[in-house]
């Protein structure tokens, strides 16, 4: 299997703290993979280098065989946990920023999604909830035609129907050409989504594998090994 | 369609599928929902929905052709076993879970009898 992620030996630390300690992990073309860990387990610091916002301290990193870099940005399509988009905008000046900004961005796409989550492209940003700039910001990144896919927190702070929608966005727009990592600590509402999930906690990798083989293996839900996992 | 934690998520909807089959609601020679169709609806990675469908088709319960989609065998002899077989297992697991209370074979008989009267 080709791979579209290595990471050999990753590590990053700040001033005082190790928030990656030395992270091996490849990731197969195709493949919907869930990072689940607590606050602070890392999963941000491990997404932002992938995304190449943050450097490493140590280690290899490497998307679709190159380093990241110019390259890497341009077909890798990053969901921050936080809006990106300025206050002023409308949804339409978005849509334009993005078109602007990104190549690869599929304007038909985009319309369609976000007609799919019912928002107006009168709207301005800073009229939207919560629920709606998630909405937004995830038809964005989803209208790119990336190679990889990555999405920090997607679900977080969302009703259950704007959750519903945006999960439906999600495997709607899915393809075996495209791979996702996805970062949750609601392992519950996201589970069933992934192919594979790596547990992380301070900074190191605790568990990873299938999923299915992890519910075979061990009679459980991933929600109830994360439990385990992670619980005092 | 609720998940339950015990069992792999392909195997869940596998039995969810049987029992639309044996229920008669998909009918031998139906077209099953595509693998997008049925993980949207279920929320599950289109890749775990393929599996079931595979799966399906190892034990000879549907079919897939190319470029149309997967459906229900037309086999009435095949549909009838899937019945029995579903039928077991759940008479295996309630039969367990009597002895657990203490009831023995006869007493759970009385109660089936006793419960179909009730029932008429």
């Amino acid at each position: 299997m080709e791979k579209i992620v290595e990471i050999k030996g990753l590590t990053k630390r700040y001033i005082n703290t190790i928030a990656l300690n030395g992270i091996d992990l490849d990731i197969e073309k195709g493949r919907v993979v869930g990072i689940l860990g607590p606050n602070g387990s890392g999963k941000t610091t491990l997404i932002k280098i992938l995304a190449g916002l943050l450097r490493q301290s140590k280690g290899d990193v490497r998307i679709d065989s190159h380093n990241v870099g110019v390259y890497t940005k341009s077909i890798v399509s990053y969901l921050p946990d936080r809006n990106f988009l300025y206050n002023w905008m409308s949804i339409e000046d978005a849509l334009k920023f993005y078109s602007d900004f990104y190549k690869d961005f599929d304007m038909k796409r985009a319309e369609n999604l976000l007609e799919f989550m019912n928002l107006d492209n009168n709207l301005k940003v800073n009229q939207l909830s919560k629920g709606m700039h998630e909405k937004l910001n995830l038809s964005l990144v989803l209208s790119r035609k990336a190679k990889l896919y990555i999405l920090d927190e997607p679900i977080a702070g969302v009703d259950p129907v704007a959750r519903d929608k945006i999960l439906d966005a999600i495997i709607n727009n899915y393809n075996e050409d495209s791979s996702m990592i996805i970062t949750t600590h609601l392992v519950r509402d996201m589970e069933n989504l992934f192919d594979e999930v790596v547990f992380l906690k301070e900074g190191t990798i605790k568990l990873r594998g299938e999923a299915e083989k992890l519910r075979e293996e061990n009679g459980k839900s991933i929600d109830e090994l994360y439990k385990e996992v992670f619980g005092e | 369609m609720e998940f339950t934690d015990k069992l792999p998520i392909y195997i869940q909807i596998m039995n969810y599928l049987k029992k639309k089959i044996i229920a008669g609601e998909l009918k031998g020679g139906d077209k099953l929902p595509s693998v997008r169709e049925l993980s949207s609806e279920l929320k599950v990675n289109p890749n775990t929905v393929q599996r079931s469908y595979q799966e399906l088709e190892r034990e000879n319960l549907v079919y897939t052709q190319r470029g149309m989609g997967t459906f229900v065998v037309e086999d009435q002899k095949i549909l009838a076993n899937l019945r029995k077989e579903m039928a077991q297992e759940i008479i295996n697991k309630f039969i367990k879970e009597m002895k657990e209370l203490g009831f023995n074979s006869d007493e759970i008989i009385d109660i089936i009898k006793n419960y179909r009267t009730e029932g008429k």
